[in-house]
């Protein structure tokens, strides 16, 4: 199990610092996508099977999709010509270090970690009953914000009426 | 040998394999047992498919198919494997190397993986995974990612508009795919492809108690088979690959064996697309009649699958293609409220009393609006009757 973990762990950290670091945008990309199934795999690890494939199928099916054709449509084919890290790297790594060192302490000081809990089987059934039940007023408000949104993507992607003289 | 040891033969020899090994290796062979059968049965009925596919079409155009090769032309995928494994690997100057050697590999990855849910017989499945169609359905939308790659890389216009154009088919009847088998998944509350199978496994005096046979199974297995038909971009959604429009669309600048390599990955998607249809609405593995379960599992499974199969190739002998802005206009106009209202049709279903009355309320609600949706949506458009000559 631990090395299963270390390998899914490697390759998440490996594809997510590559998609800092390497040159081409939709390169980067496609590093990030590695990175994201990484992850899908660690929850899968975890036994959040909902979860994991849900990762997959909106990350790398939409997220990264919309990604690459945003990329693809705004910067073009041409590579980059500026360095890859920037002056202020400094401060960048400073920031992450210590949003990092927060993160770490929260989940080291929480309840969860501090006394051993046996892990909760959650079936897909569990989280649907959840959904319409207790959660179902967070549940209509994103199909709102998701209407909303589609909504926008209709009016932006509209040809405009032309001014007939 | 009594027909229930003929229908677990696979199953029976693969345990008393894995009884002569010693606990450790157990884990390891049972899953290589598995998988390769997996991987010699599809890509072989690959092959077959694409002779079929090409005298089925040939006889559709009143000509024969492939006739030379072997006995009627049989032997054909075997010179066109020679051919495309001894054809020069041609890779543009240009183009990304890394992305358009990874192209190919993650679509027959993602092709391959699919199959691992569906159950071929009865207690024959890789893995019986809580959440398993929608491990297909996240598995499907990796292959769009490698089509986008594909097109991307070849740093070619062709390929580049192409793999566009795909990639929005694909993302768009990606929708009714899954809303069309979101009410399987409603009505058989659970997302376990094996589980869906054996609900559908039972008979009434000799008929089945498919989902196929219901007013929103069989709108909801429509449905599904046009969003397959669009989602694997088999003709006559094949505009993004057509050879008159647009030369081959994103694998323009594939030659040799990553071409085959695409190949395979499109037809492995269409024979997973189409296992899920079979396992969703068409009973999985269940025979049709009660009298006919002597007849082992598996056979039934592949028997609707060369059904399906040969259903495709003869949409794609028929219909002509489908234009872009009419493809899109299906997907999101059509498809999109008809599969809304199939999984309201089967609410309706669920909560009414069984007898003929809900049969005639289902029916008129999914017919009903689908008529005044084409007519609707027929309206703006000026639509002549057709007149063909044909060559004599």
């Amino acid at each position: 199990m631990n090395l299963i973990f270390f390998i899914l762990a490697t390759l998440t950290i490996v594809g997510t610092a590559a998609a800092m670091s390497l040159r081409s945008a939709i390169h980067c990309i496609l590093a990030l996508t590695i990175g994201l199934v990484g992850l899908a795999a660690l929850y899968l690890l975890l036994g959040a099977q909902f979860v994991g494939f849900t990762q997959i199928l909106v990350y790398v099916g939409a997220v990264a999709i919309l990604a690459v054709f945003a990329i693809m449509m705004t910067q073009g084919a041409s590579a980059p010509t500026q360095p890859i890290l920037s002056s202020s790297w400094l401060t960048g790594v400073s920031v992450a270090v210590a949003v990092f060192a927060v993160l770490a302490w929260a989940i080291h000081a929480s309840a969860s970690t501090q006394t051993a809990q046996p892990q909760p089987e959650v079936s897909v059934n569990q989280i649907g009953a959840a959904l319409m039940h207790r959660f179902g007023l967070p549940l209509e408000i994103m199909g709102l914000l998701l209407t909303a949104a589609l909504i926008g993507a209709v009016i932006l992607a509209m040809p405009e009426k032309k001014e007939t003289l | 040998m009594t027909p229930d040891t003929i229908d677990q033969i696979f199953v029976i020899s693969k345990h008393l394999l894995l009884g002569y090994l010693p606990s450790s290796l157990q884990p390891v062979v049972s899953a290589i047992l598995s998988v390769v059968p997996v991987l010699v049965v599809f890509p072989l009925l690959f092959a077959i498919t694409t002779v079929l596919e090409r005298k089925g079409l040939g006889r559709i155009q009143n000509r024969y198919g492939p006739n030379r090769v072997g006995p009627f032309g049989f032997s054909q995928p075997i010179a066109d494997g020679i051919k495309s494994l001894t054809k020069e690997d041609i890779i543009p100057r240009n183009a990304d190397q890394v992305v358009h050697f990874l192209a190919p590999l993650l679509l027959v990855l993602a092709a391959f993986l699919a199959y691992a849910v569906l159950p071929i017989g009865r207690n024959m499945v890789i893995t019986n995974l809580n959440a398993g169609v929608l491990f297909f359905f996240a598995i499907g939308s990796m292959v769009e990612l490698a089509v986008f790659m594909a097109g991307w890389s070849s740093r070619s216009k062709y390929s580049l508009l192409g793999a566009m154009r795909a990639v929005a088919q694909m993302i768009s009847y990606e929708i009714p795919l899954v809303l069309a088998s979101i009410v399987i998944i409603m009505v058989s509350g659970s997302l376990s492809t094996v589980d869906i199978v054996n609900l559908q496994a039972g008979y009434t005096s000799i008929w089945p108690h498919w989902f196929v046979f219901t007013p929103w199974g069989f709108a909801g297995f429509l449905l599904f088979m046009v969003a397959a038909t669009a989602e694997s971009n088999r003709s006559p959604f094949d505009l993004p690959e057509g050879e008159s429009e647009i030369i081959a669309g994103y694998y323009i600048e594939y030659s040799g064996f990553k071409f085959a390599l695409f190949f395979l990955g499109e037809y492995l998607g269409m024979f997973a697309t189409s296992g899920l249809a079979i396992t969703l609405f068409l009973g999985g593995w269940a025979a049709p009649f009660s009298f006919l379960t002597w007849i082992p599992s598996y056979f039934w499974f592949f028997a609707k699958l060369l059904v399906l199969i040969a259903v495709f190739i003869w949409i794609r002998g028929t219909f002509p293609r489908l234009r872009m802005d009419q493809l899109m206009n299906l997907a999101w106009k059509f498809m999109l409220p008809m599969s809304l209202l199939n999984i309201v049709t089967a609410g309706v279903w669920h909560f009414m009393p069984a007898g003929i009355v809900r049969w005639l309320v289902c029916i008129a609600l999914l017919v009903a609006p689908c008529l005044l949706l084409s007519r609707l949506l027929k309206q703006g458009k000026k639509l002549q009757v057709r007149t063909y000559r044909f060559a004599e």
